[in-house]
């Protein structure tokens, strides 16, 4: 798997994605600096990493959406390369129009960073194949806008083609509105585009990749892709 | 030529940040606040001097980058 990690001024999540996906595949990710019009020869999957890109100006993400980079992403996407944006990465995808809907404020209005419980959604994709249907996994979350909004037709054509990748839910399972950390629509954690070669999430698989961190539940999306673009 | 750009959130989507406002105005003595809504203020200066034309280069800048119109609507006054 030849792995491109995009850093924009302000990204602060590269080294721990580019490290989850070097331990998956055994092979080092490049790192692309935003300013960049191209990605390097090869590349399978394109990393937005979290943090805050331009300081989060104007809103999460829209800065960076349209910096000289993400043209060569786009393209990249629509040749039907994979894309994973995390947190920031995944407001990005959203201000790019690579997914569909916004991140908003978390309704709490605070910045939340703890463990949370995903329920996998769909696993017959490059990147959650590696999960049993249905199955809770736990990942830390850290964001003050993940509160993911779309307008009900929206929300009801991701369900009905199976692009939520992950919802927020308690230990056991159940999706309920206490178990979400922002107040997401639906309690949706991550989509995928139409073609489901791209995909946004805000909580961090990639750390949670080792158990002297306290679990390995994020790892398996690594290894699933490592195994599919190997 | 000056281009005054309000960003504000549709009805409908949620404002934590002016809920917040309202109950503080509440929690200060200042009763019969019904709503707040929060929004952005952007003042363009631009090189344009035919109105028309600086309308609708403003207009492009808010669909572009200026709002994201899934959740925010935007006005536009030029002076």
């Amino acid at each position: 798997m030849k792995a491109a990690v995009v850093v924009f001024p302000g990204s602060n999540r590269e080294r721990d994605i580019a490290l989850a996906l070097e331990r998956a595949s055994y092979t080092k990710p490049a790192y692309v600096w935003h300013g960049d019009t191209e990605l390097p020869a090869g590349t399978d999957l394109v990393v937005l990493p979290g943090g805050f890109s331009y300081g989060d100006y104007l809103r999460c993400g829209a800065m960076a959406s349209l910096s000289p980079v993400m043209r060569a992403v786009k393209d990249h996407a629509a040749r039907g390369g994979y894309v994973i944006g995390v947190c920031n990465g995944f407001q990005i995808l959203a201000e790019a129009q690579l997914v569909p809907g916004v991140l908003m404020r978390n309704a709490s209005l605070k910045f939340v960073c703890r463990d949370v419980h995903l329920k996998v959604e769909a696993t017959d994709t490059a990147f959650t194949a590696g999960y049993r249907p249905g199955q809770v996994i736990r990942v830390p979350v850290a964001h003050a806008e993940g509160n993911y909004f779309a307008d009900d037709e929206t929300l009801n054509r991701l369900e009905g083609e199976g692009r939520v990748a992950f919802r927020y839910c308690d230990e056991a399972g159940e999706v309920t509105a206490a178990a979400s950390p922002n107040g997401a629509s639906r309690n949706i954690a991550g989509v995928f585009n139409d073609r489901r070669n791209v995909l946004g999430m805000m909580p961090h698989p990639e750390n949670m990749t080792e158990a002297v961190v306290g679990g390995t539940d994020g790892a398996l999306l690594f290894d699933s892709l490592a195994k599919a673009l190997a | 030529m000056k281009a005054r750009v309000h960003v504000t959130l549709k009805y409908g989507v949620l404002d934590p940040q002016g809920k917040a406002i309202a109950g503080a105005l509440g929690s200060l003595g200042f009763p019969g606040v019904n709503d707040v809504r929060q929004g952005k203020y952007l003042e363009l200066d631009l090189a344009e001097t035919d109105a028309e034309t600086a309308r609708e280069q403003v207009k492009a800048m808010c669909e572009k980058l200026l709002a994201n119109t899934v959740i925010e609507n935007y006005s536009i006054e030029l002076v």
